[in-house]
C-alpha cells in the first residue's frame, strides 16, 4: 500500500522536474540551425562533393590510373584512360553516379596524385535521378584542392612533353647505352 | 620422389626439377623473376633465396638460390630465415624503379609490384638520384620503358634463346645495362608479343592494348581460342565498354603453352573496326539500295530462301557450318574452299585416320630431336609451331647435358655446353625460311621435287615404301643424310601441309612416317592446315565433295554463304559469274568485302569474340571458345541466324550427325553447369564501375546482360575462377596478381591445369598398318614462270589483316623474283611487273629463289593468288607507280638482296 503511494509520488515528481527542464530551456541558445538560411560550419576535411583537380601547372591531375574506380565500394566511378601528344595520361572520360555514391572517401585515399578529393559541399540534392550523374566536366576544377604543391608528373619516371628522361625529381641524367664505361 | 622438409613441413618432390619449382607446386609462395618455366634458371636475380641446412644439428644453414638447387634426399630447407635476404635483394632491385605505377600499363597485374609486397620491402628508404633510360620505338606491337627495368634478363633469354630473334640484345655494362634493339625500329620477331607477357615488370608492354588501356581487374573475360591459323591457341581476350581491348595467352599445356604469336595477340582489332556489319541490310534486287533489316525481318527473309545453296568457311564455327548443313540440307551444303584445298583436308584427316602416326601436339614438336620440313612455311602459316620447332633444335644440347647428368632447368650452364650443336632440322622449301637459321640443311625446291625427296626418304629407311626416279645427285646425297638423321632419332617429327597446295607433298610425309613407325613407336606428323576450323569443315564434308567449284555450277539461284569472301577463295571472274547467275545471295559475316557487298541480304554476325562455338585445330583438336562480350542487339551469332535451337543442341545434334564428332559435347561443362548455384564468372571480383559506366544513357541499372549459352555469365557475381577452376579464364591468386600466378592452377608447376580443358582430339590414331601412298606425278603447268605461293603472318589471313596493328606490317600484293630473272626483265628498282591478266605489282629480289619460278603474295591487297593459274607470263609494267601500302621493309627475309631494300614507299 505504502509501496504504491511512494510510487506515485515519485511519478508526479519527475513529471515536475521535466516540465521544469523544458521550461528552462526557452532561455537556452537553440541546437537547430535555421538551414538553408543559416549554414552549417562543415571543416576542411569533410567528406562532401567530389572534385577533380589540377596540379600546380594547371595540368589534369588524374592520370586515369583507375584505382579510385577499384577502390569504390559500390562501383560509382567508371573512366577510360587515353592519352595526349605530350604522353600524359589522363581520363577520356571520368563519371561518377553520385546516386550511388556514399561519400566514403575510399576514392580520394587512393588516388596517388591527389587529383579526386572530397570537399566540404554537401548540397547535391537533385529533383531528377539521371542529374546526379556527373561527368569530368561537372568536377574538374581550375585549383590544386587542398594539396598545394604535388605534380606527379615531377616526381614520375615517366617522360612526357616539357619533361624528358632524367628531368624528374632525384634523377640522373638518361645513361649511354653504347658505353662500358662505370 | 624424395623428401625435403621445408620449414617443418615434409613435402614429397621430384628430383630432376629444381627446389624453387616443388616448393610453388607445394603452394608455398617463394618470389622469383628470372625463372620461367619454360625457359628454366640462370640464378640472376636473386629473389628466390631459402636457407639449406647441411643436416640436422646444423642450425645456421646456408644461401642459396632455390631455383639452382637440386632438392636432396632428407634435406632441410626454410624460407622463412631467409627472408631478410630477399626484402634487402629487392630493395636493391627496386633503388632506381620510377615511380610510375598509376602510368604503367602493368600496373595491377606487375609481377613486380607482387614480389616487392610479398618480399616485405613497402617503404623505400633510399633517397639517392635514380638511374633513367632512354626509350626506343620498338615498331607498332611493343611499348618500351626501359627506366622500369630490373635487369632480370628473361626478355633477352626469351627473344634470343627461346624465340630467336637476332635483332635485341643487352647493352651497356653493371647498372647502366640496357635492353633493346642496337638502333630503333620494329622488333623482328613474330613473337615479339610474348615479351609484355614474360616481363616481370611494365618495360615491354602491349602497344594496341595501351591505346585504349584499361587495368586487368575490368577485364570482362572468357576462355577463347586463337581464330587466326589452324594451331588454336588458347587466348583470353579482354572487352570494356563493349570494345574488344586485347588478348594474352592462355596457359593450355597441350596446345600453346606460355606462348602465343603476334598475330593471335595483336591481330584482333577487325573486331572494333569500321568495317564491321553492325546491321542486318537487305534489298529486292543488286541494283537497289540496301536498307535496313531488323533482327526479325533478316532472319525471315533468310529462312524464307528456300532451295537455297549453303557455302560453308573455314574460319566460321563448327556449329555455324553444321546449322547452315541442316538448314539447306546436306546435299546443298557445299565447302567454301576449292576442290583442290577440300580434296587436300581430306586427304589430311584420312592420313591421320589411317597410317601408323603420331599426330604431333606443340609439346611433342618441343620434344622432337629430328624434324623435317616438306615444303611449308610454317613460321608464316602457322607460327607456334614454328616456335616449338626452334625448341626441338635444343634437344641435342640437352642430351648431352644429360649425360653429363645436368638437370634439364639448368638453362644457362645447357646453353654453354651445346653451344652450336643443334638436334637434325631439315626444310625442303622453294624460298628460305625464317626457321632457316636453326636448320642443319635448307633444301631449295619445287613442290614436286620436295615431294619427290620425301618419297625418295621413306623408300630409303622402309625398302617397302614406293620408290621414284629421276633425282639428281645433291638430292640423293641430301635423301641420306636425312634418313639417317631421321633413323637416329628417338622422335623424329615430319611437317607439312596444304602451304605448297600439293597433294604429293602431304603425301610424301605421310610415307616418311609411315616408314619411320615401328610398331608402338611411332613417328611424329604435323600436317597444317590454313584456318581455324579447315578440319572441321572438312570433317561436315565427309560424305560429300561439294566444293567452291560445284557450288558456282549449281542449278539453284539462291545461295547462303556464311562467313566467307569468296573472291578470296577462287578466281574473280568464276565468282563473278555465280554471283550474276544468283537471284538471291545472303551472307552471313562480320566484316565487309566484296561478297558481302553483292548480295540482296546481309546478316550482321559476331566474331569469336562475341559468339561461342567450337574449333577444329590441325591435329583435330576440337576446343570450345566462349563469347567474351555480348555485342548491340543487330549482331548475333551466325548459329543464332541459321538455327532455332540454343547453341548447346546444335552441338548435340552435330555430335550426333556427323561421323567423329561425338566427343565435342564433352568440350564444355554442359549449359546448365554451376558452382554453387552461380555460373562461371566473366568478371573478377575486382571488376569496378558497375554502378556507373552506363549511368550516362540512364541511371537506372539494366538487368545484367544474359547469355543464352550458360555455363559463364556475364556478371562478377559467382565463384571466381579458383584453383580447381573448370572454365578457365583469367589466372589470378590472392598475392599473384600477374600471369605469372598460372602455377597455382596448374597440378605442378609448368604442369597441365588441375581440371580446364585441354579440348579433344576428334581423330584418336589407332592405325598399326604401315600402308604407303603411291607417288602421282601431277602435271606442271606451262608457261614461263612457275608459281609458288607466299605467305605473310601480317596480312595473309582475311580478318587479322583488318587489324590497324597489322596493317603498319603488312605490305600490299607483291611477287618475289631470282636477280637472273630480273635482269632478264630488265626491271629497275622503283618498277613494277605486270602479271598476266592480273595487274601490276611490285616487286622484290630474292637470292633464294631458283630462276624460272616466282613467289607470289596470298591474301595481300591487290593481288588475287587465286586468279593465277600454275605459271604466269611477267612483263615490265610501264607507267606504273608503288601503291601506298606497299612496305617493302616489313617483308623479313634473310635472303632479300640489295635491290629490293630501297623502295620502300
Amino acid at each position: 500500500m505504502l509501496k504504491g503511494l511512494v510510487h506515485q509520488v515519485k511519478i508526479i515528481w519527475t513529471q515536475i522536474v521535466s516540465l521544469w527542464l523544458v521550461f528552462l530551456h526557452l532561455f537556452h541558445k537553440a541546437d537547430t540551425v535555421e538551414y538553408p538560411e543559416v549554414k552549417p560550419h562543415t571543416f576542411p576535411r569533410w567528406r562532401g562533393r567530389i572534385i577533380l583537380t589540377r596540379d600546380p601547372d594547371g595540368e589534369e591531375r588524374c592520370v586515369a590510373c583507375n584505382l579510385c574506380a577499384v577502390a569504390c565500394p559500390v562501383d560509382c566511378i567508371a573512366l577510360q584512360k587515353t592519352e595526349d601528344e605530350d604522353g600524359r595520361w589522363y581520363p577520356e572520360f571520368f563519371r561518377i553516379n553520385f546516386s550511388r555514391c556514399i561519400m566514403c572517401g575510399f576514392c580520394e585515399e587512393a588516388c596517388p596524385t591527389h587529383a579526386i578529393q572530397l570537399t566540404p559541399d554537401f548540397e547535391m540534392a537533385e529533383y531528377v535521378r539521371q542529374d546526379m550523374v556527373w561527368e569530368k566536366e561537372h568536377m574538374l576544377i581550375d585549383g590544386t584542392g587542398k594539396y598545394h604543391d604535388y605534380n606527379f608528373y615531377r616526381v614520375a619516371g615517366k617522360a612526357i612533353g616539357g619533361k624528358d628522361k632524367g628531368e624528374a625529381r632525384n634523377e640522373l641524367p638518361p645513361t649511354d647505352r653504347r658505353s662500358l664505361l662505370p | 620422389m624424395v623428401k625435403i622438409t621445408v620449414d617443418g613441413k615434409v613435402l614429397e618432390v621430384d628430383e630432376n626439377n629444381n627446389l624453387l619449382e616443388e616448393v610453388l607446386s607445394h603452394g608455398e609462395d617463394l618470389p622469383y623473376f628470372c625463372w620461367h618455366p619454360s625457359m628454366g634458371s640462370v640464378g640472376s636475380c636473386r629473389q628466390c633465396a631459402v636457407i639449406e641446412y647441411a643436416d640436422d644439428e646444423d642450425t645456421r644453414g646456408r644461401l642459396n638460390m632455390a631455383c639452382m638447387t637440386s632438392p636432396r634426399d632428407g634435406a632441410r630447407y626454410s624460407i622463412e630465415k631467409a627472408a631478410q635476404f630477399r626484402a634487402q635483394a629487392i630493395e636493391s632491385i627496386m633503388i632506381n624503379h620510377p615511380h610510375d605505377c598509376p602510368v604503367c600499363e602493368e600496373g595491377g597485374e606487375c609481377h613486380l609490384q607482387d614480389m616487392t609486397v610479398m618480399s616485405g620491402h613497402n617503404y623505400r628508404r633510399y633517397d639517392g638520384k635514380k638511374k633513367t633510360h632512354t626509350n626506343q620505338y620498338l615498331g607498332p606491337f611493343i611499348g618500351h620503358e626501359m627506366n622500369r627495368c630490373i635487369t632480370c634478363y628473361r626478355c633477352v633469354r626469351y627473344y634470343k634463346d627461346y624465340a630467336g630473334g637476332t635483332d635485341f640484345g643487352p647493352q651497356a655494362s653493371h647498372d647502366n645495362t640496357y635492353f633493346g634493339r642496337w638502333q630503333e625500329g620494329p622488333l623482328e620477331s613474330e613473337f615479339s608479343g610474348n615479351l609484355a607477357e614474360v616481363c616481370p615488370t611494365g618495360v615491354f608492354t602491349d602497344k594496341p592494348f595501351s591505346k585504349h588501356y584499361v587495368r586487368k581487374w575490368d577485364l570482362q573475360t572468357a576462355p577463347s581460342i586463337c581464330a587466326s591459323c589452324s594451331v588454336g591457341c588458347n587466348t583470353n581476350p579482354g572487352e570494356r565498354y563493349g570494345t574488344l581491348r586485347r588478348v594474352v595467352n592462355r596457359f593450355n599445356d597441350e596446345v600453346n603453352g606460355y606462348f602465343i604469336c603476334d598475330r593471335g595477340r595483336f591481330g584482333t582489332g577487325y573486331v572494333n573496326s569500321d568495317e564491321r556489319i553492325i546491321v542486318s541490310m537487305t534489298r529486292d534486287s543488286r541494283d537497289d539500295n540496301p536498307v535496313l533489316a531488323s533482327p526479325e525481318e533478316a532472319r525471315t527473309s533468310l529462312h524464307s530462301m528456300m532451295g537455297a545453296i549453303g557455302i560453308g568457311s573455314p574460319r566460321a564455327s563448327l556449329e555455324a557450318n553444321f546449322a547452315l548443313r541442316e538448314l539447306v540440307g546436306p546435299d546443298n551444303f557445299y565447302a567454301g574452299v576449292s576442290s583442290a584445298e577440300l580434296g587436300m583436308y581430306k586427304q589430311i584427316l584420312d592420313i591421320y585416320r589411317t597410317k601408323p602416326v603420331k599426330v604431333a601436339r606443340i609439346k611433342d614438336i618441343e620434344a622432337s630431336d629430328a624434324v623435317v620440313i616438306l615444303g611449308e612455311d610454317v613460321t608464316n602459316t602457322a607460327a607456334r609451331l614454328a616456335l616449338a620447332m626452334r625448341q626441338s633444335v635444343k634437344n641435342e644440347g640437352r642430351k648431352m647435358a644429360r649425360d653429363m647428368k645436368f638437370p634439364d632447368w639448368h638453362d644457362a650452364a645447357i646453353r654453354q655446353l651445346a653451344m652450336d650443336c643443334k638436334s637434325p632440322l631439315f626444310i625442303l622449301s622453294p624460298y628460305a625460311t625464317r626457321l632457316d637459321d636453326v636448320a642443319a640443311q635448307v633444301h631449295i625446291a619445287s613442290a614436286e621435287e620436295s615431294a619427290k625427296i620425301g618419297y625418295a626418304i621413306a623408300t630409303a629407311i622402309d625398302g617397302n615404301a614406293p620408290g621414284v626416279t629421276g633425282l639428281s645427285k645433291e638430292s640423293q646425297a641430301l635423301v641420306k643424310t636425312i634418313a639417317e638423321a631421321l633413323k637416329g632419332a628417338e622422335q623424329p617429327l615430319i611437317v607439312s601441309g596444304t602451304g605448297s597446295m600439293s597433294p604429293a607433298l602431304i603425301n610424301a610425309a605421310a610415307n616418311i612416317a609411315t616408314a619411320l613407325s615401328d610398331g608402338e613407336k611411332k613417328a611424329n606428323l604435323a600436317l597444317v592446315v590454313p584456318e581455324a576450323n579447315s578440319l572441321g569443315l572438312a570433317m561436315l564434308m565427309e560424305e560429300s565433295d561439294r566444293a567452291l567449284e560445284q557450288a558456282f555450277a549449281c542449278e539453284e539461284t539462291h545461295a547462303i554463304v556464311l562467313e566467307n569472301d569468296l573472291y578470296r577463295r577462287a578466281p574473280s571472274a568464276d565468282v563473278d559469274a555465280f554471283i550474276n547467275k544468283m537471284e538471291g545471295l545472303a551472307v552471313l559475316d562480320s566484316m565487309k568485302h566484296k561478297t558481302g557487298e553483292a548480295a540482296n541480304l546481309v546478316l550482321a554476325s559476331g566474331t569469336f569474340a562475341e559468339t561461342s562455338g567450337t574449333f577444329v585445330n590441325y591435329e583435330t583438336r576440337a576446343q570450345h571458345f566462349y563469347s567474351v562480350f555480348k555485342p548491340v542487339d543487330s549482331i548475333q551469332s551466325s548459329v543464332k541466324w541459321l538455327s532455332d535451337k540454343p547453341l548447346a543442341e546444335v552441338t548435340a545434334d552435330c555430335a550426333k550427325e556427323i561421323e567423329g564428332c561425338a566427343a565435342i559435347v564433352g568440350l564444355t561443362p554442359g549449359a546448365d553447369f554451376t558452382v554453387a548455384g552461380m555460373r562461371v564468372p566473366r568478371q573478377q571480383h575486382r571488376y569496378s564501375g558497375r554502378t556507373a559506366m552506363r549511368a550516362d544513357v540512364d541511371v537506372h541499372e539494366p538487368k545484367q546482360e544474359q547469355d543464352e549459352d550458360g555455363i559463364m555469365s556475364y556478371s562478377m557475381e559467382g565463384v571466381p575462377a579458383t584453383r580447381d577452376s573448370t572454365v578457365f579464364n583469367t589466372a589470378w591468386s590472392g598475392g599473384w596478381n600477374s600471369n605469372q600466378s598460372v602455377f597455382k592452377f596448374q597440378s605442378h608447376t609448368g604442369g597441365p591445369l588441375k581440371q580446364a580443358g585441354h579440348g579433344i582430339c576428334l581423330i584418336e590414331n589407332i592405325a598399326s598398318e604401315k600402308t604407303y601412298n603411291e607417288f602421282e606425278k601431277a602435271e606442271s603447268a606451262k608457261g614461263d614462270y612457275q608459281v609458288f605461293p607466299l605467305y605473310h603472318l601480317f596480312g595473309s589471313d582475311e580478318l587479322t589483316a583488318k587489324t590497324p596493328a597489322i596493317q603498319e606490317k603488312a605490305t600490299s600484293g607483291y611477287i618475289a623474283l631470282n636477280e637472273a630473272d630480273v635482269a632478264k626483265l630488265g626491271l629497275q628498282a622503283s618498277d613494277g611487273v605486270a602479271v598476266e591478266n592480273n595487274g601490276s605489282v611490285p616487286y622484290i629480289v630474292r637470292s633464294s629463289i631458283q630462276p624460272g619460278t616466282v613467289g607470289v603474295s596470298v591474301g595481300l591487297e591487290g593481288l588475287n593468288f587465286r586468279n593465277l593459274p600454275g605459271a604466269v607470263s611477267l612483263q615490265k609494267a610501264e607507267g606504273w607507280t608503288s601503291p601506298g601500302s606497299w612496305n617493302a621493309a616489313n617483308i623479313i627475309i634473310s635472303d632479300k638482296s640489295v635491290a629490293a631494300e630501297g623502295e620502300t614507299a
